[in-house]
């Protein structure tokens, strides 16, 4: 016999326990016919009733997006209510009478609303359909007064973003639109859906994980007409939090005055920390665009038109600085010794190198230039003359101190880096030994050197703040309100310029020289009371040569007209503010972006002429 | 060694059960899922045709053994399940939030589902050799319980709640079924009582919360609670006959969630009523009885034992699904055997349909 073959005593447990079993199970199972008995025929026909008029759904609640203000409070982005007109196709009585009564209130194309009611054909018939986003609010009112004549449609009411003073700061503030498809995928947006606006550029896009909050949802009774009855449960959406920028809205909003019917950017910060005060470009958009998703012509009008309005020509438009570059030049050439202030150059309106003729600005030639002069009146010569010396690596080397060359890490918004040529790169990049005469016109700025805007008002502040690289940045911090912020950002410094404070000195004196005095190429930046210093740079499109050519042939088309840059601080004893402006084919630095720079600084500092 | 007698004894009566079980739920899901298509593009009714075909196959090769066979084969499958278990925590697929696939090339295995009959057959080989007591006391029990706890720890992990609470719940009742004394599991269920407080405080709070919702599903307004309160209402609409074969309007216009898994039973009692869901819980309950009786039958332990953990497997699912539908018990994700779509538990579940046969085809055999 096998261990496991019954022996009596446990057969009689076996049995006994078998028919306890079975009592259980007939018990348990009598049970749940009671309980389907209670519910299908007790209150069978309270179910029947209510599967009728099943009208329980589940219903989104999109949370707030966080909203967005500048330095001062002032809100920038909010969110307005947006009144969406549904039809409930279950709900519709007469199709062809509803299309019409549309047309007839509300001006709706029976073509479309056909369309659209097509469409829910393959949806379940109490799905709503969307026939109308952000109604006016006559139309509201049209549909208010007569909805009992309209069974079947009904109105919500959505948070839709709002972009406050429309293309102000639009490409710091960025736009938002729909979630793509890969976005939902890979993870990275674990609040949202399909169907979603999230942030595509700017600090929309930066900061979407705090902006967006979290979806809530309700458990809702409607009636047939699909309008809400009552809340049975629900799950409260959690607003984002709040961002605050470093931008000033006053000094922003005359920054894009300032460049309207012109390409440019316009860049301030404050020097002692990096914040952005203003940075405006031109073209710009209106963000407000996007949220409804934008119609085909107006993305393609926005997208192709030749001003490129998307783009935040502060951080991506990269031009040669021009002469500001003599900045740089100058500093390397005193540190790395190979310029003593007070030697003399000669400067007759050319320099020779080999068969090649390098011409100054100024035709006839400054004369007898030292240092301060040269950066005064932004003598060509004299830094041919220094370029030379130093070679084209050393020169780089400090550009590259200030930060050029290289993205700042500028907060919110895609970035370009500029280029800084050296020998090695050249060689990498084309093939071919660096030439002697590019040095020539890299000491001027030109040749391959690139810059953005954001960058040359990094390196302007440093020259004025001893020579430390703040990392731009236009985020202050977020959080629900003023008392509770999330997390804070300190300045952040990037850098130290490694040169002696005395050579910073004889720069700062001589930037100053070019706003106040007598031949100044700044000199339309003067203001009375307070002392600006700034240098004026004006980057070819073309060859001097060709352009002259132009000239003699009739003006010079606009599109090879010369970039016209001017970095500035003041006040220069002790600067508050720090800005680039440059505008593209605007000529030259001092007559097209020096008197827009005063403009702003005698904004921000409150003085008179 | 094939003998005659097999054919003879074959168990007629419960293959037709599964068959008229099979024919509803087939009808049931060709309603719950009238327009919806699945992934492959094919209806989800015809492929669980597919699913009952593989399934029968499956039934019949596990009535082709002695199921003798198993006694020796018991630990060996065990730690095989084990393995998979642990397995599956590292390289197993993850689908919305837990991890219980492991795919082998085309073919993918829930191992839980495995772990469930593995764990089934080594109890039945434990007590069927520890026949010295005559009820069991607690320090009796160790050995069963280390091999439940190991498993059903490790499927929690994963997580899967409702499964780890399946093998639970119908391993406690082969341990009931063989007679524990009265002492001991009075002991029992008050250190288990003693503990709970002191784990509850030991959870951190989205554990707490998890639970929470798992209990009151009106904490959960969107899932849960929504989910109980249409499936109540489509069963209650159903009245006395129902509304008709594809006439439920709570499955028609998608009010029903899961209506395909986990409240398929709502669907049948929406559109066949009171009389049609009593009829469906009626099959169930004589497939249960007759899985008593054959472990009745047998004329050993292991067989019997093993007879009434297959019983019990059936038992706890009915009742749970049926029990949840109805708004009775908390949500917990367990289908409804042979009737909620899905290939992995309708395969194992009829391979365990299979193992009953087998037993009740060898009643008569003496070895």
């Amino acid at each position: 016999m096998k261990t496991s073959d019954f022996d009596p005593i446990s057969i009689t447990i076996f049995n006994r326990q078998l028919r306890n079993a079975t009592i259980v199970v007939l018990a348990v199972f009598g049970v749940l016919i009671l309980r389907l008995w209670f519910l299908q025929i007790v209150n069978g026909g309270m179910y029947r009733t209510k599967s009728e008029h099943n009208r329980i759904r589940l219903q989104d609640v999109p949370p707030f997006r966080g909203m967005i203000f500048d330095r001062n409070g002032e809100m920038l982005v909010d969110n307005r209510p947006s009144y969406d007109l549904y039809v409930i196709p279950e709900g519709i009585q007469d199709r062809e009478e509803l299309i019409k009564s549309l047309d007839r209130l509300l001006g709706l194309d029976p073509k479309v609303t056909e369309q659209d009611l097509a469409k829910a054909s393959h949806k379940l018939p109490f799905t709503p359909i969307c026939l109308k986003k952000d109604m006016s609010r006559d139309a509201l009112a049209v549909i208010e007064t007569h909805r009992f004549n309209l069974p079947g449609i009904m109105v919500e009411v959505k948070p839709q973003r709002f972009y406050v003073y429309k293309s102000l700061a639009s490409h710091i503030l960025g736009h938002l639109g729909e979630i793509g498809e890969n976005q939902l995928k890979n993870g990275g947006y674990p609040n949202n859906k399909s169907g979603d606006l999230i942030g595509k550029s700017g600090v929309e896009r930066k900061w979407q994980s705090f902006l967006n909050g979290m979806r809530g949802g309700e458990q809702v009774e409607v009636d047939a007409a699909g309008r809400k009855i009552r809340v049975i449960s629900k799950k409260p959406a959690v607003s984002g939090k709040n961002v605050y920028l470093t931008i000033d809205k006053g000094l922003q909003t005359l920054a894009e005055e300032a460049l309207v019917d012109k390409t440019g950017a316009i860049v301030a910060v404050d020097p002692d920390n990096g914040e952005v005060l203003a940075l405006a470009s031109s073209p710009s958009f209106d963000p407000n665009l996007f949220v409804m998703g934008i119609d085909k012509a107006t993305w393609r009008e926005i997208s192709t038109s030749g001003g490129y309005p998307l783009q935040n020509r502060a951080l991506t438009g990269q031009c040669p600085p021009g002469s500001v570059f003599k900045i740089i030049v100058a500093l390397a050439g005193l540190e790395e010794g190979v310029v003593n202030p007070e030697e003399e150059v000669f400067c007759n309106g050319v320099y020779t190198l080999g068969k090649h003729k390098f011409r100054c600005w100024k035709k006839w030639g400054h004369g007898n230039v030292k240092l301060h002069r040269a950066l005064v009146e932004s003598c060509d010569v004299y830094f041919y003359t220094m370029g030379k010396r130093l070679g084209v690596n050393k020169i780089a080397r400090y550009a590259k101190m200030f930060g050029l060359g290289n993205r700042t890490g500028f907060d919110a918004g895609k970035e370009r880096g500029g280029l800084i040529p050296t020998s090695k790169w050249k060689l990498k990049r084309f093939g071919v030994p660096w030439q002697a005469g590019e040095t020539i016109s890299t000491s001027i700025g030109q040749s391959f050197v690139l810059v953005t805007p954001v960058q040359m008002a990094t390196l302007i502040s440093a020259v004025f703040n001893g020579g430390i690289l703040y990392r731009p940045k236009v985020t202050k911090w977020v959080g629900d309100s003023q008392d509770q912020r999330i997390c804070e950002f300190s300045p952040e410094v990037m850098g130290k310029v490694e040169v002696k404070q005395e050579y910073l000195e004889l720069v700062k004196k001589a930037l100053i020289g070019v706003v106040n005095e007598p031949h100044g190429t700044g000199w339309r930046t003067k203001l009375k009371d307070i002392t600006v210093a700034g240098k004026t740079g004006t980057a070819q499109v073309v060859k001097l040569k060709k352009e002259k050519e132009l000239d003699d042939a009739g003006g010079v088309p606009w599109k090879y007209r010369d970039h016209a840059w001017f970095v500035a601080v003041a006040p220069a004893e002790r600067p508050r503010i720090a800005l680039a402006v440059v505008i593209e084919h605007g000529g030259h630095g001092g007559s097209a972006a020096s008197p827009i720079a005063k403009e702003i600084i005698k904004a921000y500092l409150g003085v008179a002429e | 060694m094939f003998d005659r007698r097999l054919i003879q004894n074959f168990d007629w009566i419960l293959l037709l059960l599964l068959l008229i079980v099979a024919a509803i739920s087939i009808l049931n899901l060709y309603s719950a899922t009238y327009p919806i298509r699945d992934v492959g593009g094919s209806l989800i009714f015809v492929k669980q045709i597919y699913w009952f075909s593989i399934g029968f196959i499956v039934f019949l090769l596990m009535t082709t053994f002695n199921y003798h066979l198993l006694e020796r084969f018991a630990y060996p499958a065990y730690f095989l399940s084990i393995a998979l278990l642990i397995a599956v925590l590292f390289i197993g697929k993850v689908t919305s939030g837990s991890q219980r696939w492991l795919s082998m090339g085309p073919v993918s295995l829930q191992p839980s589902e495995l772990a469930k009959v593995a764990v089934l057959i080594v109890l039945a080989k434990f007590f069927s050799e520890n026949s010295g007591f005559r009820e069991y006391r607690l320090r009796d029990l160790w050995q069963p319980f280390v091999l439940i706890g190991i498993p059903s720890i490790l499927i929690l992990k994963e997580p899967d709640l409702g499964t780890a609470l399946l093998l639970m719940l119908v391993s406690l009742s082969v341990v009931l079924f063989v007679k524990v004394n009265w002492k001991s599991l009075s002991i029992f269920v008050l250190s288990a009582l003693s503990v709970a407080p002191f784990i509850w405080f030991n959870l951190k709070e989205y554990q707490k919360m998890r639970i929470l919702t798992f209990i009151k599903p009106d904490m959960d307004p969107l899932g849960a609670g929504y989910h109980i309160n249409q499936s109540k209402i489509a069963i209650g609409s159903g009245q006395l006959w129902g509304k008709g074969f594809l006439k439920g309007t709570q499955t028609r216009l998608n009010f029903l969630p899961e209506q395909h898994t986990d409240f398929a039973f709502s669907v049948l009692a929406e559109e066949w009523g009171f009389f049609g869901s009593v009829l469906l819980i009626l099959l169930y309950m004589f497939l249960i009885l007759w899985g008593l009786n054959i472990a009745k039958d047998s004329k050993d332990k292991f067989g019997s034992i093993m007879a009434v953990g297959v019983v019990a497997i059936v038992f706890w699912q009915v009742a749970i699904n049926v029990g949840m539908a109805t708004g009775l018990l908390p949500v917990v994700g367990i289908p409804l055997l042979f009737f909620s779509y899905g290939g992995s538990s309708l395969i194992s579940s009829m391979a365990l349909m299979g193992l009953l046969m087998n037993i009740s085809m060898r009643r008569f055999m003496f070895q």
